[in-house]
């Protein structure tokens, strides 16, 4: 790199260290929350305790899928649905590992679903960071199992009448050690989140709900970007360990953000270990 | 190199071909195995399982075959050496991430324990219907290698090769038994670890801001490196240049995946394992793989008590297939012969590159068990006493076809 001229100030990406700068620009639309959850997991990063080099990231298919391609550790964009497995391969094949999936709602509880159940059950220590856009973006807007009910889609044109995931509910239902939801409007609380998700043994889910700037926010007549972040601000509300059946997202409607679950449970890497010495004898 | 000592049950068992490939699988170093129970291929991750503690590995029993076989890129890519093992219905979900591990160049070993298909089909009944499938089941261009072992004891030594096939190519490799070798019981001999050849990763091993994780040399297999040593890998199902990086270009695109195919078709030679028997002067060629084989000896040494000259050709190896061999017994011989539990995967192979040269006769099974001899005697005699070219492969008609059929 050519040294900066005197009196001048080098150009110089606060994050460059941690983001594939030859890759930029990245993909996503202006408006968009992807950008802003990448930006709260590398500031995360930052206030961790341990060595980056043992960590890796895993995306699936979809717009947040290509966050492995910008974030400058080991990555690995996968199939679409199978991060959550391939990501438990590479930590029981090398326990001393960070792994941390990256992925969209459609990747990982639609088309991902069982394997988001069964990570969580089996509770192998990964982290997975979830932006729910409510919608199918990549692929230009379609209906998902996280889209609100009577919200328009390419695919609901009449309004979506399916009842969407409430996917707290369903990480604490099948066994996750920690769940938090935020907006991408709560920057701080979500790098928060995240240091504190990486550093819980066993699975844990950070989700955070965020703007479709381009499709989920065009067809429902939402605005930019930036409106949809004025949405968050009047309308999010803040409730720690709120009983998840109460998260359900409905239609531009009060999203309840926090942290609901953060409790101990064995892990699976830790009884594998366990039950193998005793077998070993 | 040897095999790992603690890995290698040293012994003479009596076992079925499902537990000699879990011991051939944990004799090559086999430390990772993420599977989903279906019959007939179980027996296999329960003698995996069974072991696990004495030689450090770890078996997971995943949700499905789709997280069985993502785990096992994954695990794979942490610097283990993995397999998953399953039968028709698993193989079938299993093929999208073949095509993710082709794409990303990842070595791993599949166990097809193959059952009559379609579908459900019969479970607990021998097949061959997956030949094709283990080479053409991922959407897109790919290459990947497929063995077929014909009993317990091949079962344990192709699952050795398997593993370093794969290592040595970074590549797939499906090991496709079927059900009666699978629970064949038989003589199964584990040498000692002395006498084991067993092939292990070539990693990367320069400055590793310079590492380019699809860079080839001369022979055509990119180094690779362990996840979370610090190369900053990024990895993508995405068409990608040597770096890694998705392209769009289609110049990039030709030079980048056409040597991933490239690898492994400009290897064949080198890949291809053939068995011959008696084919040197041989009259008719019987062309088999698998229990076919074994049916097929009974019906050449029939056949060769009627003065036929019979030679038998295994395929070791079934993909990459063996063009060349096949092209060159052609021109010499009155026709091939192709028993296989099937209604024609490898026939069409054999006719491909027979070129129009000589008769192809596939004596076809449907499945649940194996050919009856005399079926193959009988497509032996029809090859030799053919008086014409046919103008395109034939089915044999099987005595159970003339009795259903009337």
């Amino acid at each position: 790199m050519a040294m900066a001229e005197k009196g001048k100030v080098e150009e110089k990406h606060p994050m460059e260290q941690l983001l594939r700068m030859d890759r930029m620009p990245h993909i996503w639309c202006p408006g968009c929350g992807i950008g802003i959850s990448v930006t709260a997991f590398v500031s995360a990063l930052k206030k961790l305790e341990f060595d980056l080099n043992k960590m890796c990231v895993v995306s699936g298919i979809g717009c947040t899928g290509r966050v492995a391609g910008y974030i400058k550790l080991d990555s690995f964009h996968t199939t679409h649905g199978r991060a959550i497995p391939f990501a438990t391969g590479i930590k029981m094949a090398n326990p001393d590992l960070k792994v941390v999936v990256f992925s969209g709602d459609g990747d990982l509880v639609s088309i991902g679903g069982n394997h988001f159940i069964h990570a969580a059950r089996r509770n192998i220590d990964i982290t997975v960071i979830l932006v729910n856009n409510f919608i199918y973006a990549m692929t230009g807007g379609q209906v998902a199992p996280t889209t609100p009910e009577t919200a328009y889609t390419t695919t609901s044109p009449f309004g979506n009448f399916e009842t969407p995931a409430n996917i707290p509910q369903l990480a604490e239902a099948a066994g996750a050690v920690y769940v938090a939801r935020w907006t991408a409007l709560h920057v701080r609380r979500l790098e928060k989140s995240i240091v504190e998700a990486i550093n819980k043994p066993g699975f844990s889910l950070v989700e955070i709900v965020a703007p479709c700037s381009m499709y989920y926010s065009r067809i429902n007549r939402l605005g930019a970007g930036i409106d949809m972040m004025r949405f968050y601000h009047e309308n999010s509300i803040i409730k720690h360990d709120e009983p998840t059946e109460n998260l359900a997202v409905g239609y531009q409607k009060q999203i309840i953000v926090g942290k609901f679950i953060d409790r101990e449970r064995p892990g699976f890497i830790e009884s594998n270990r366990r039950w193998s010495a005793e077998a070993k004898g | 190199m040897k095999a790992n000592p603690g890995d290698v049950f040293t012994g003479s068992y009596y076992i079925d071909g499902d537990v000699a490939i879990a011991y051939g699988a944990i004799a090559a170093g086999c430390k990772f195995l993420a599977g989903y129970p279906i019959t007939p291929s179980t027996e296999a991750a329960e003698a995996f399982t069974k072991r696990t503690p004495e030689v450090g590995a770890i078996f997971v029993q995943m949700e499905d075959e789709l997280g069985s076989i993502a785990a096992v890129l994954g695990a794979s890519w942490a610097g283990k050496k993995v397999m998953t093992i399953t039968s028709g219905p698993g193989f079938s979900l299993i093929m999208e991430n073949i095509g993710l591990g082709a794409a990303i160049e990842t070595p791993f070993v599949v166990i097809n324990v193959q059952r009559g298909g379609p579908s459900t089909g019969i479970p607990t009944g021998a097949g061959q219907a997956d030949m094709m499938q283990s080479r053409w089941g991922s959407h897109g261009d790919y290459e990947v290698i497929t063995l077929a072992p014909d009993s317990p004891q091949e079962a344990f030594e192709f699952t050795i090769k398997a593993f370093n096939l794969a290592e040595r190519y970074r590549v797939p490799v499906m090991l496709m038994a079927d059900e009666c070798v699978g629970h064949m019981t038989e003589k199964v001999v584990v040498p000692p670890a002395s006498e084991i050849e067993v092939e292990n990763r070539k990693y990367y091993g320069g400055a590793k801001d310079a590492y380019f994780p699809f860079k080839r040399g001369a022979g055509l297999v990119p180094p690779m490196a362990k996840a979370g040593e610090g190369y900053g890998l990024y990895i993508t199902g995405l068409t990608h240049d040597e770096e890694g990086h998705p392209i769009l270009d289609r110049d990039l695109k030709e030079a980048t995946l056409r040597a991933s195919i490239d690898k492994i078709r400009l290897n064949a030679d080198k890949i291809i394992e053939l068995k011959e028997d008696r084919v040197d002067d041989a009259e008719v060629v019987v062309v088999s793989y698998g229990i076919t084989s074994r049916v097929a000896l009974k019906a050449i040494e029939m056949a060769r008590k009627e003065g036929i000259k019979v030679g038998a050709l295994r395929l070791v190896t079934v993909w990459p297939f063996p063009e060349k061999r096949i092209a060159e017994l052609s021109k010499k011989i009155k026709g091939f012969v192709v028993p296989e539990i099937n209604y024609g995967q490898i026939a069409f192979e054999v006719d491909r590159c027979s070129h129009g040269n000589t008769n192809v006769i596939l004596v076809p099974h449907g499945g649940a068990s194996v050919h009856n001899p005399e079926d193959i005697f009988g497509a032996i005699k029809q090859a030799v006493e053919a008086k014409k070219r046919y103008p395109q492969l034939v089915s044999y008609k099987t005595a159970l076809e003339k009795q259903i059929s009337g």
